[in-house]
């Protein structure tokens, strides 16, 4: 079969908390929510005001640029809480689930047009994402290939197989669906490390691709740029496997079923375990009692992509994980001259550099003031394209859209600079910037 | 550490806008954030961050250099004691030559701290730290007799044209410590150059025995008194004239280990740059026409400030080349014109700054050749595919 493809640059932060591999049912949650900040460059439009009532797979807004792609409530109840933000923008739109939950009931057909349209009404659509750019999918386009990352390497990330072992046949179904969507071929890239679960390994109709390295071996960026580089023009989906296991069960059953299994993760969390919930869930019950004393930080996702949210935040659309660290809002008495057996570095300037396979215990300090560029080798060491990072967001900065272009702007996302960002020395908002340039260059191609 | 921290938050007002010290914001935000590391948290992108910042990463590098200033004072006293046909022992050696060097440091520090203070706060920006590794290198690569004004003014030119021009730190086209070492040498040739500037006293002249020449190991190297020549151990360990910090290449080499297992310096460059200056070395020993040329090319990389620039300036991550492939080209044409200039041109018996500024220059040329080399594959696989 195919080859292993060996990443060398990167970082795997050893981090304390990573989840032991039980899957708890949680008690369900109250409130469940839809975070329209979760889609990258939609304009949410409501379509429901406090009070309504709605079912699991109602329509709670619609995105202003693509009307037809809905996003629908996970749960049946009532819509509670509209939360805004700045400027009015729409934060969350939260319902208040019933005890038992109804669905809307959804007529599924083969053909590539019943097929896109009931992934739109029924909210999976945005489980759809295309490269360039990271934003949902347009139906409209064909894409060249469809890529599927089966493993997560970031730290403390959840493991895809556990997470994906029992749904084999709503995994092969959602793959089934997903091949009318395209011509070409579907990658689903497993990690070469270790034996992956069979729900991967057997499926039909894709092409098994297999990584080893340390992160960002796992994101789909990289492997696409492995794989096959995206070159001006090209029109690339990803997506992940609960959200292909979603899909299969939208098709077998006909209901937008959004149960879903995350890992609770995080050095604060007494014991880390993996969750059943339905995707939007509140985490209150999951971590209440379950955690340490203290100030904390509570991340939708991981700690180097994923959002922050209070302690009875909600689950974002696309995240397998929550993580709970400490804050880090203390003054470090000579700080920089400390030999550092405690804290991490990717660099090898503390102490605790020595200590091979120890995990660390990191809270979310800066560590340190913002400086302009000075060293400038410490991003290619963690970053596995055969792009130029430094160059390229400079080239952002002064957004010259033709040296971005030229520099593989199209190939990126933010999450593949995290690293960049997590060992920049002048600690720099590299994500921003990138996420920054990436719409620029959006607004620019259309 | 409670009370100083209490201190600092109640006088803390008056630095900010508005306050009775607005002025000196910037000084106090520096000296603030050297005494405690702030408490501010991430808010946006990456949760956690690397423990490694600019105010560690540059005193690693000063403290890389701590072996060639301890071994530099002891050094000069040295070389003072031989000069004027003393004996001394190894404290008083480094006590006189410690009288000489810290008043040199200091001269550095409080003018290049002084200007990029005033820097910083007209800009609204914080403090780099960039300096701290400058001033302590500005003394390191001057002749030890050179006047305090003289170490002010080069510094202060240094700060100045050198960086804040450009905009500071991370923006600067040239190594500010070699800007300043070349604005001495071509400003003041009389002490920059000679044999009487290397060592102490010997401008002055009272009681310097006739023996002691004082002429660098390069100088009679170039003058082609071979005979004259140290020993390979002697240019090694370093007891040789030369400036205050640049003679023992044994003490680099300690610099170079901390640079190279804490990863602040770069391997590349400073392995190509004495690959470079081995190969120039070899190249004129095959033509060689006269006893320099034949000069062992292991020797060159002894010599001189040689190692010094390879392990501390070459390496300086913001006038050095950007990408991976670069460092190598560029540290490699340093070693190769540093031994290229020293043997062939007459004028300058060191060859080293001048390479080393040379190829600042060329840096972002041989990046942008670099980094179009993967504009066009990437423009190449489109085609392809189209």
């Amino acid at each position: 079969m195919s080859k292993v493809i060996k990443i060398k640059q990167g970082l795997n932060i050893n981090m304390l908390g990573a989840a032991e591999k039980i899957i708890k049912k949680a008690n369900q949650a109250d409130f469940y929510a839809v975070k329209p900040t979760d889609f990258k460059g939609i304009r949410p439009k409501l379509v429901v005001k406090i009070g309504d009532k709605v079912k699991a797979g109602t329509p709670l807004f619609y995105d202003k640029f693509q009307p037809e792609v809905q996003f629908t409530s996970p749960v049946s109840g009532e819509v509670v809480e509209i939360n805004r933000g700045e400027r009015r923008v729409i934060l969350e739109v939260v319902v208040k689930a019933d005890a038992t939950i109804e669905y809307e009931k959804f007529k599924v057909g083969d053909s590539k047009d019943e097929i896109v349209e009931v992934l739109q009404k029924s909210g999976l659509w945005p489980a759809l994402r295309q490269k360039p750019y990271s934003t949902i999918a347009n139906p409209q386009d064909t894409p060249k290939s469809i890529y599927i990352s089966a493993f997560d390497s970031a730290p403390l990330a959840p493991d895809m197989d556990y997470l994906a072992r029992e749904c084999e046949d709503c995994f092969q179904k959602g793959i089934d669906v997903l091949s009318k969507l395209t011509e070409g071929t579907i990658h689903l890239n497993i990690n070469a490390d270790y034996p992956a679960s069979d729900t991967f390994t057997k499926a039909k109709g894709i092409q098994i691709n297999k990584f080893t390295g340390p992160h960002p071996a796992g994101n789909v960026g990289v492997q696409i740029n492995k794989i096959d580089p995206i070159n001006k023009g090209d029109i690339i989906w990803y997506t992940y496997p609960q959200e292909i296991i979603t899909i299969g069960r939208l098709f077998e059953k006909g209901i937008y079923d959004a149960t879903k299994i995350i890992a609770l993760t995080g050095s604060e969390v007494k014991s880390p375990k993996y969750f059943k919930i339905i995707n939007g869930a509140s985490i209150k019950n999951i971590v209440s009692d379950n955690i340490n004393e203290g100030e904390l930080r509570y991340i939708s996702g991981n700690v180097l992509t994923g959002s922050k949210i209070s302690h009875e935040g909600y689950v974002s659309y696309y995240d397998n994980q929550i993580t709970v660290i400490p804050e880090g809002n203390y003054f470090d008495f000579l700080g920089w001259a400390n030999p550092g057996f405690k804290k991490h570095t990717a660099s090898r300037t503390l102490f605790s550099s020595l200590f091979f396979g120890k995990k660390f215990r990191l809270d979310t300090n800066v560590n340190g003031g913002e400086r302009a560029f000075v060293m400038s080798h410490e991003y290619n060491k963690v970053f596995p394209m055969d792009i130029y990072p430094v160059q390229l967001i400079k080239s952002i900065l002064v957004e010259d859209i033709d040296k971005m272009e030229q520099l593989g702007i199209y190939e990126v996302d933010e999450e593949d600079f995290a690293l960049c960002e997590y060992v920049c020395t002048s600690k720099i908002e590299v994500q921003s910037i990138i996420r920054k340039g990436l719409d620029l260059m959006r607004k620019e191609m259309s | 550490m409670k009370s100083l921290r209490r201190y600092i938050d109640k006088v803390k007002p008056h630095f900010e806008k508005g306050g009775k010290f607005e002025i000196l914001e910037s000084t106090f935000e520096a000296f603030e954030t050297f005494l405690f590391v702030s408490d501010k948290v991430t808010s946006k992108g990456t949760h956690v961050r690397d423990a490694n910042d600019m105010k560690r990463t540059m005193a690693i590098v000063v403290l890389a250099v701590v072996p060639t200033v301890l071994f530099g004072m002891w050094n000069v006293g040295y070389h003072h004691f031989m000069a004027t046909g003393q004996e001394g022992t190894l404290l008083e050696c480094f006590w006189l030559g410690f009288l000489r060097v810290f008043p040199i440091i200091v001269v550095s520090y409080v003018v290049g701290l002084g200007i990029e203070f005033a820097f910083a706060q007209h800009r609204g920006h914080a403090v780099n730290e960039g300096f701290l590794v400058s001033g302590i290198l500005i003394p390191l690569i001057i002749p030890v007799d050179t006047p305090l004004w003289m170490v002010a003014v080069a510094t202060a030119f240094a700060v100045i044209i050198g960086k804040e021009v450009f905009g500071g730190t991370g923006m600067n086209i040239m190594n500010p410590a070699l800007t300043a070492r070349a604005f001495l040498f071509f400003a003041y040739p009389s002490f920059m150059s000679g044999n009487a500037v290397w060592t102490h006293g010997m401008i002055a002249g009272e009681g310097i025995i006739d023996s002691y020449s004082g002429a660098t190991p390069l100088a009679e190297a170039a003058a082609g008194h071979m005979a004259n020549l140290p020993s390979v151990a002697e240019m090694f360990i370093g007891t040789i004239p030369g400036s205050i910090g640049e003679t023992s290449t044994l003490a680099i080499l300690i610099g170079a280990a901390i640079l190279l297992i804490t990863g602040v310096g770069s391997a590349r460059i400073i392995i190509s740059t004495f690959v470079g200056g081995l190969a120039m070395g070899l190249l004129l020993n095959i033509f060689a026409v006269n006893v320099f040329m034949e000069l062992p090319a292991y020797q060159h990389l002894l010599l001189g400030g040689f190692a010094f620039g390879a392990v501390f300036m070459a390496t300086d991550p913001v006038s050095a080349s950007q990408t991976p492939k670069g460092k190598i080209i560029y540290g490699f044409l340093i070693g190769f014109l540093a031994v290229l200039i020293r043997v062939i041109n007459p004028a300058y018996p060191e060859g080293v700054m001048l390479a080393i500024l040379l190829m600042n220059v060329f840096a972002p040329l041989i990046d942008h050749y670099v980094i179009e080399g993967n504009i066009k594959k990437r423009l190449k696989r489109a085609k392809v595919k189209a």
